[in-house]
């Protein structure tokens, strides 16, 4: 039986030479010290991006990529047909999660020099593998085809449009058509299913050939530095010190670690479950806000925060710039230090760009931006911001409302957070210059002189006048008598404590 | 294990090869030729396709919002209209909301949907006469010009005429900066 087994086993290996490529693939020599945890990200991308793929094939089983049939697919999915609805959770956190683990073993990569010297071409693979699953995540989530998704597309095509001379004809291969509808969602999906996955997987090829061909970076050392005419005979004298064959002997953790990662995707699947899809795609539904998936809030956030007209910087200028830095890094510093503790720059450039990205992207799922579309009508307003005040005042409170003021403006921390909270505006504004405020606009705050008539200006500034704690005087004019329009001047008391009416 | 494999390392020597053989030397470049003009009659309705819709891009043409009498004066009212260009496909996605805001008489103004910033869809405030953007806050005043925010221009506006009592718009592309309505 035993000889039976093995005659065959060497029938095989005659005709498929496996030792060889074994001890060229799995089997190949890595320094010892590289079977570390922080060695684990690049094998979790790949698990992810293969459970992607399983999952996806099967998911593609049931999904109609038609605009007016789509929903209804993902709807049969989440409720119809039998574990569909694990299936669509898989994928959708193996997706976040590859973006996850992807970052960290960029940043592992990053921090360990492993990009210097003779891998190069590594970490340029790497940056393409990074573009291309970005736009795995992107093109995936216009595959939801709810409103976020085709409003999503809506951005991209006025990103798209902003580029001068090509714009136009770009908007134009982007949708597929003239208006977002079902050819753009087919071209999506051409992209999410055949395109990009291809591109994955012929740089994922490309990628693993140089780590065989130029090893697994060794464990850096403080002041061992990378010389091009010296490093190839170090890194061979590191494995014939310390080589062992990566498979079994460094890729235990690997093991550990993807398990519990897909545990993590799978838990993640049953217990939060698959996301959306959200309001069906009809433009004509009015919505409240649209916001892309996780990976991309942080650029949504800079689209709304930073200063107007600096958006040709932004999508054109920062993302070239960027993606030329991080490409061509491997040639900026191509030689030299190659552990984190004697790098400071790189250390800050990895704390910056985290700090940095997490906090845009909390200040997107805040939106403190968006105005509250439906605070005007839909929020309470708290006794002790209207009792005790003048029928003027009242009044005022009442424009403050009916005129959607509340969609920007909160009050007591609840409204929109588009324009200043008002809990305390009298503190710090006196009525002439409330009354400019509404008036003229300004700051980014609409003019409010034509559609209010000058009876709603006075009641609205009185009681925004009256907005200010009990023991807190209002702002007073630093200079001269200031006559606020149709009115003699209020008296604000300068004692604290006393409640102040003005306009009486 | 394999090393009884006769062709384990001798596998890839081999006589010097003469390449100036003509005879195989002519097939070579026939089959490149051949190759290259199949290449080509493959390429061109694959790149033709992928473009088609840049060289014959659909130019806006005039759809009827319905009779000018469902909008009152002086107000702005949702219209909804059937993209021209609509395929059996495209289910909801088919139907473009626009703002119609008429003054008075046959004074109409029709706004398109797509805030100027990122072609997020604006609404109307009746009361306080503004349209506002939920995703990144820009607002405009009733006549469509930029009130605040970041868009860089006013809302799209379409062409309009008026005939036969119905309000008419030219329309079938989406708006954005490199294609304003």
């Amino acid at each position: 039986m035993m000889s039976t087994l093995r005659n065959v086993a060497l029938w095989l290996e005659r005709r498929l030479h496996l030792t060889k490529l074994w001890g060229q693939t799995a089997g190949h020599p890595v320094p010892s010290s590289t079977g570390s945890w922080f060695y684990t990200f690049g094998s979790m991308t790949l698990t992810c991006f293969c459970i992607q793929i399983l999952t996806g094939i099967f998911l593609a089983m049931s999904y109609v990529p038609s605009a007016a049939e789509s929903y209804h697919s993902l709807e049969l999915l989440n409720y119809s047909i039998p574990l569909g609805w694990v299936l669509r959770g898989i994928h959708f956190w193996g997706s976040t999660l590859m973006v996850i683990v992807m970052m960290l073993h960029m940043t592992q990569v990053f921090l360990w020099g492993a990009y210097k010297y003779p891998r190069e071409l590594t970490w340029m693979s790497g940056c393409v593998l990074l573009f291309v699953t970005l736009g795995l995540a992107f093109s995936g989530q216009v595959m939801r085809f709810d409103s976020d998704a085709y409003w999503g597309v809506g951005i991209g095509a006025s990103v798209a449009g902003r580029i001068p001379i090509i714009g136009e004809a770009l908007v134009h291969i982007l949708l597929g058509g003239p208006i977002i509808a079902t050819d753009a969602l087919s071209r999506f999906f051409s992209l999410h299913v055949f395109i990009l996955p291809g591109a994955l997987l012929a740089f994922v090829s490309l990628h693993l050939r140089l780590v065989l061909g130029k090893g697994i970076n060794e464990q850096p050392k403080p002041g061992v530095l990378v010389k091009r005419a010296t490093y190839d005979k170090h890194y061979s004298e590191i494995i014939k010190r310390e080589g062992v064959p990566f498979v079994p002997a460094a890729i235990n953790k690997d093991i550990v670690a993807n398990g519990v990662l897909i545990l993590v995707i799978v838990g993640l699947a049953l217990f939060v479950g698959p996301n959306g899809p959200g309001t069906p795609a009809n433009p004509t539904i009015e919505i409240a806000d649209a916001k892309p998936d996780t990976p991309f809030l942080w650029l949504f956030a800079l689209a709304a925060l930073l200063p107007n007209g600096s958006e040709p910087i932004l999508f054109f200028v920062f993302p070239t710039v960027a993606s030329l830095l991080l490409f061509l890094l491997p040639f900026i510093t191509n030689e030299g230090e190659k552990h984190w503790r004697r790098r400071p720059v790189a250390v800050a450039i990895v704390v910056l760009s985290y700090l940095g990205i997490g906090m845009l992207t909390y200040e997107a799922i805040t939106g403190p931006w968006s105005p509250h579309m439906d605070a005007w009508s839909g929020l309470p307003i708290k006794a002790e911001y209207v009792k005790e005040r003048t029928p003027v005042e009242l009044q005022g409170a009442v424009v403050f409302q009916e005129m959607q003021c509340r969609n920007c403006h909160a009050i007591a921390g609840e409204g929109g957070h588009r324009g200043p909270d008002l809990t305390r505006v009298a503190t710090r504004m006196t009525n002439p210059q409330l009354v400019r405020q509404v008036i003229q606009g300004g700051g980014n705050m609409p003019a409010y002189g034509r559609n209010l008539s000058p009876e709603q200006v006075r009641a609205l500034v009185a009681y925004l006048c009256s907005l200010h704690p009990a023991n807190v005087p209002p702002a007073r004019e630093a200079v001269g008598v200031l006559k606020p329009i149709g009115e003699s001047q209020p008296t604000p008391s300068p004692t604290p404590g006393k409640e102040v009416t003005s306009n009486q | 294990m394999a090393s009884d494999d006769p062709h384990e390392d001798s596998a890839h020597e081999m006589p010097k090869y003469d390449y100036s053989a003509t005879r195989r030397d002519f097939m070579l470049k026939l089959g490149i030729g051949i190759n290259a003009i199949a290449g080509a009659l493959v390429g061109i309705p694959i790149i033709g396709f992928f473009v088609s819709s840049i060289v014959k891009a659909n130019q806006p043409t005039w759809v009827s919002l319905g009779s000018i009498d469902q909008f009152p004066e002086n107000t702005t009212r949702m219209a909804v209209f059937l993209n021209p260009y609509r395929t059996q496909a495209d289910g909801a996605t088919a139907n473009v909301p626009c703002w119609v805001k008429r003054e008075n008489g046959e004074t109409f103004t029709v706004f398109a949907i797509n805030c100027a910033h990122l072609g997020c869809p604006v609404r109307w405030f009746e009361q306080s006469k503004l349209f506002l953007c939920p995703c990144h806050g820009g607002a405009y005043y009733e006549d469509g010009s930029r009130a605040a925010g970041p868009p860089p221009r006013g809302l799209f506006v379409y062409e309009h005429k008026i005939e036969k009592g119905e309000l008419n718009i030219k329309a079938g592309l989406l708006p954005t900066l490199a294609n304003p309505a």
